[in-house]
């Protein structure tokens, strides 16, 4: 396991080749983001950089969408940090999975590639995490995440308008994509998602709620049902690693 | 607001930037409350959820292709298919229902 773990060039390969698909499906969803920023006021550049900056999905079009609607900067650090409090849990669970010794710029960067996806890959890795392989998944997927944004953003001018509304879906069936798996898999993640949705309804259509600003609601919708299902179903030991075995043991 | 944009483009970044390096370099053993545990265990579900509906009826050019592109998420992600596969499906099914609407 040493040598495999120092064998830095090929721990580097194979992070880019596990990052290949994770920089496509970015591609689809930042080209939504990059169109979304313009539309929302922010010139190619800033969405670029926003992109290359945050690499984070729901995170950045809430933060757009903060920006259009002139709130506060407290809003902002507020929408930034409970939409993306995932990041902490899982930079955590990180933490367990590196070398005791790896010093701290090497930390930092393997913290900055965070994401659900590049969590999912170097989670899963046998082992102890290599930093190259992390290198190597981080620098494949986010070049994918800024190259898509700028591609929106630079072409969202002059793609067809059908075109762009079927791409205003992209980000939604990512999310999707990412909460309804591990729903099957654990019935409380069901419950919790099935109220999340339900509170977020209300509070976007019910009188007085509803004036509320889309980046608090999120926050408020997140804080309140989750400690209504932290309450209500204590989650097992080791989230977001192993939803599918507890399972197993668990339930039916 | 183009002065004030960069201003937020750093909080953001610098916000998510802590969030995910503090437990990276901070943290040397496991959490132990179960409640904290608990609510973060939830935390990316059901902001997602929240996120997604019910911004996702008004994201497209009409309710009907976007409940369409809901319908053909919701149904590939069930069948686990993969983030890109399940959100290109949701792009090309509102795509097409919208050539038709």
């Amino acid at each position: 396991m040493r040598s495999n773990l120092f064998d830095t060039e090929k721990n580097f390969r194979e992070g880019i080749i596990s990052g290949i698909p994770i920089a496509l499906g970015y591609l689809a969803v930042s080209f939504a983001f990059g169109i979304q920023a313009v539309k929302a006021g922010l010139s190619v550049f800033q969405a670029t950089l926003i992109s290359l900056s945050n690499v984070t999905s729901a995170g950045q079009f809430a933060g757009i969408s903060v920006i259009a609607a002139a709130g506060s900067y407290l809003e902002m650090a507020g929408v930034q940090l409970v939409i993306n409090l995932r990041y902490m849990l899982m930079s955590a669970a990180l933490s367990q999975k590196i070398e005791p010794g790896l010093p701290t710029y090497k930390r930092l960067g393997i913290a900055f590639g965070v994401t659900d996806e590049i969590f999912g890959v170097s989670i899963t890795r046998p082992g102890m995490l290599a930093p190259a392989f992390s290198a190597g998944v981080i620098l494949i997927s986010v070049s994918g995440w800024v190259f898509g944004t700028f591609l929106g953003a630079f072409s969202g001018e002059i793609l067809p308008a059908r075109l762009i509304s079927a791409l205003g879906v992209a980000l939604y069936g990512m999310f999707i994509a990412i909460v309804v798996p591990p729903s099957r898999e654990d019935k409380n993640i069901a419950i919790a998602a099935l109220l999340a949705v339900a509170v977020s309804t209300v509070f976007t259509y019910a009188p007085a709620l509803k004036d509320i600003s889309s980046g608090t609601r999120i926050i408020i919708v997140t804080v309140m049902v989750s400690v209504i299902a932290a309450l209500l179903f204590p989650a097992a030991d080791r989230p977001e690693e192993k939803v599918l075995k507890e399972k197993g043991a668990e339930n039916d | 607001m183009t002065d004030n944009t960069y201003i937020y483009i750093l909080v953001m970044a610098l916000v998510t930037f802590l969030i995910r390096a503090l437990p990276l370099t901070l943290i040397r053993q496991e959490i132990k409350s179960p409640f904290i545990k608990s609510f973060l265990y939830y935390v990316p579900y059901v902001t997602l959820s929240a996120m997604t509906v019910p911004a996702i009826f008004t994201s497209t050019g009409s309710i009907y292709s976007a409940a369409a592109g809901f319908a053909a998420a919701m149904i590939l992600a069930f069948f686990r298919k993969s983030l890109l596969t399940v959100a290109a499906g949701a792009c090309v099914v509102v795509y097409i229902i919208e050539l038709i609407v």
